[in-house]
């Protein structure tokens, strides 16, 4: 039986899985990390988005066995050890940028992966272009971009907490 | 998804012994039209023989006339190319639309091209262009390679290693996205070279394919009044529960007007 060696929130860990195991399978099943979610399945979703390397992707859509050496990030890892969480996170909770919390993981873990990668700050629609790749079957969306447009200025250092940039 | 060996050679070489060595094995990059295919058993493979170790088959290059894309490559990178930017931006257009980030943050363009999904996106670009793809074995022109549904000229050892774009005067890329799955309905790719010009469709049919009547119609005007009474036969193109055959038919008149209008 193959094994990988990966690093999941900043634990290594060595584990068997078949050659059939997908990301998330070795995430909720072997690692018990059930906060990645998988809805679709089909790669459409996005309720089970992770980064791998810094990058986010479908964890229902990628092979454990090719993550040989990679680092994961999950919902899980984002906030800090004190229990402090992450702006994201505390923006979505500020918003109320959730109805069910289904597809909030990967909601969180994609804004992330799209705030990080664009310094310059995001347009409501750029948000939205943004998230073609999740999908909110509560339609909560309106929130969801709310969120996102308050933590990116935390995260950008423009402001301090997210529920001051609600101002 | 039935259960399968893993390989990962590091090279061309050794990639192409591992599926010459076992007739059902199959070639994995990114994965991301290959991994849906397997959990739905359209197929199984006995092993895979992931690519993604393969450093000479990554990376982007401008060669003369030419951009030569490694198949490792990602979308988002060929999305956030300079090099490609530069040279065809309708290029990096396409690769900037194709799926949503995180298919991109995952898929290759080998793997498109080579899987030949009839609402990719590549495909019109690689026949658009007149791209020629270097495999393993040998070179093939884009004319010669797109065979039908799922099927291209490449055998079952053989391994797509780069694709070289020629650069073109002009070229534009539109395309009607599936709302849920942003798989192509309909897609034209339009280049202007001094040879002439090409319009290539995706996503209409069951596999891409030139549009020959719009093609002399922009050969001789290169405006949007010359191909507007050019209608697409619906004959052939596909129909299911997303849109018959007759919509997909409009659609690539819509569609090529809008590649057209993006070429400028």
């Amino acid at each position: 039986m193959p094994q990988v060696t990966l690093s999941v929130n900043g634990k290594q860990h060595t584990v068997d899985v078949e050659g059939r195991t997908l990301l998330v399978e070795l995430l909720r099943e072997k690692l018990r990390l059930t906060g990645t979610h998988v809805g679709c399945d089909t790669s459409q979703c996005g309720a089970c988005v992770v980064h791998i390397d810094g990058h986010s992707v479908k964890s229902c859509t990628t092979l454990a066995v090719a993550c040989q050496g990679a680092a994961v990030t999950t919902i899980e890892g984002l906030a800090k050890a004190d229990g402090t969480l992450h702006p994201m996170q505390e923006a979505f909770r500020e918003y109320h940028a959730l109805q069910c919390g289904f597809c909030t993981p990967g909601m969180v873990m994609s804004a992330v992966d799209m705030v990080a990668k664009n310094p310059q700050g995001l347009s409501e629609k750029e948000i939205r272009e943004g998230l073609e790749g999740n999908l909110c079957r509560c339609t909560g969306y309106h929130n969801i971009v709310k969120a996102i447009a308050a933590a990116q200025d935390v995260m950008h250092g423009k402001r301090s907490t997210v529920a001051a940039a609600a101002e | 998804m039935y259960d399968f060996a893993y390989h990962k050679p590091a090279s061309v070489a050794d990639a192409v012994k591992l599926l010459a060595a076992d007739p059902d094995a199959k070639a994995i990059s990114g994965g991301h039209t290959l991994l849906p295919a397997l959990k739905h058993r359209l197929n199984k493979p006995t092993s895979l023989v992931d690519l993604s170790g393969i450093a000479e088959m990554k990376g982007i290059k401008r060669e003369g006339n030419a951009i030569i894309i490694g198949a490792l490559t990602r979308h988002v990178d060929v999305a956030n190319s300079d090099v490609v930017k530069a040279a065809i931006p309708a290029l990096a257009y396409l690769a900037s639309h194709i799926g949503d980030n995180q298919v991109r943050n995952r898929g290759t363009i080998g793997g498109s091209v080579s899987n030949n999904d009839p609402a990719a996106d590549y495909p019109s670009a690689v026949l658009g262009l007149g791209a020629t793809i270097h495999t393993s074995k040998r070179k093939i022109a884009a004319d010669d390679f797109f065979l039908g549904m799922f099927t291209t000229a490449m055998e079952a050892d053989e391994i797509l290693v780069a694709v070289e774009f020629p650069i073109p005067e002009k070229a534009g890329y539109a395309k009607m996205k599936n709302p849920a799955s942003r798989y192509v309905m309909a897609g034209a790719f339009i280049v202007k070279t001094a040879a002439g010009v090409r319009v290539a469709i995706n996503g209409a049919g069951p596999c891409v394919f030139r549009q020959s009547a719009m093609e002399k119609a922009l050969a001789g005007n290169w405006s949007a009044a010359a191909i507007a009474g050019i209608k697409q036969d619906a004959d052939g193109l596909n129909s299911d529960i997303h849109g018959s055959a007759e919509y997909r038919a409009h659609l690539v008149g819509v569609m090529a007007k809008r590649a057209l209008a993006a070429a400028g």
